[in-house]
């Protein structure tokens, strides 16, 4: 981990890994979503609404996770003073609230046809909600602290207390009476027909893919304003 | 009983979210990559 603290060495790796990451990921969600959209099988009981699964599960994979990314940058800031740590969770950050956001709004178009209603007050529904609204307090946190030279601890400490909030989300559907399905998917395998677990996986894959894209272009821009302003300081300095 | 609604409205409109929504944020994060680094290589100079 430490052998990236180096912006240099970061960036020598970030730079031709962003186009192949942009690449693979772009080709294998158009492929997944054109898969779900026209070739995938209607499902029996929910008919073609199923089809907005495969938008709708990857945004959510991806909320989690990029929650889970900003509470392990965190944790590398906190404990180990990782230089490249507070801008990874910045980086993270805003795909992390598009996608959470994503999941809400696929949700609530999946929610109407399927139950009914377009939201409903449950603990998955409102543990989402809460996840965005965290997503946003530490996007406005963090970016006040950077502009105002403030410690990156304080974000640090606000992702990793976040991080309570997804296994909550995940376990939601077990632990309260809740309109929404219990998981599919999980490490003792899967309760979804292979027709509709293929195309889901790979759209899974594919976005995570441009999520990783994103945040390493997004931490490349970070880094940049970080040297041109470190720059414009020294001028200013010299100057006086 | 709960109504039957057209269900394709609803799979376009999810499919459209997902599409235009993760090629903007793509196009922004590329773009603001490379105007913060043409800035710092200005600076450079």
């Amino acid at each position: 981990m430490h052998g990236f603290a180096n912006p240099t060495r970061f960036l020598k790796l970030a730079r031709p890994l962003t186009p192949w990451l942009l690449g693979a990921g772009f080709l294998l969600t158009g492929g997944a979503l054109a898969w779900g959209f026209a070739a995938a099988p209607a499902e029996r009981l929910q008919g073609e609404t199923v089809r907005i699964l495969y938008v709708h599960v990857p945004a959510a994979w991806l909320g989690m996770a990029g929650w889970t990314a900003i509470a392990g940058a965190s944790l590398a800031e906190i404990v180990w003073r990782h230089p490249l740590a507070a801008i990874a969770g910045r980086a993270a950050a805003v795909p992390g609230a598009f996608f959470a956001a994503l999941c809400l709004a696929t949700g609530s178009l999946w929610g109407r046809p399927a139950w009914g209603t377009w939201w409903e007050w449950d603990g998955r529904l409102t543990s989402m909600l809460v996840l965005l609204f965290l997503y946003l307090g530490y996007i406005a946190l963090a970016g006040a602290t950077a502009r105002e030279d403030g410690s990156s601890r304080i974000p640090a400490i606000f992702g990793i207390v976040g991080v309570v909030n997804v296994p909550i989300i995940h376990f939601s559907v077990l632990w309260w009476s809740s309109i929404h399905q219990p998981p599919s998917i999980s490490t003792g395998g899967s309760a979804m027909a292979a027709e509709f677990l293929v195309p889901l996986l790979v759209a899974t894959f594919g976005f995570t893919l441009l999520f990783a894209a994103v945040v390493l272009m997004r931490m490349r821009a970070l880094i940049a304003e970080t040297q041109a302003e470190a720059r414009l300081r020294r001028r200013a300095r010299d100057a006086g | 009983m709960r109504e039957m609604l057209d269900p394709w409205p609803f799979v376009w409109a999810a499919y459209a979210l997902g599409i235009v929504g993760t090629l903007a944020l793509v196009g922004w994060s590329w773009l603001a990559m490379r105007r913060a680094e043409r800035r710092r290589d200005g600076e450079r100079r």
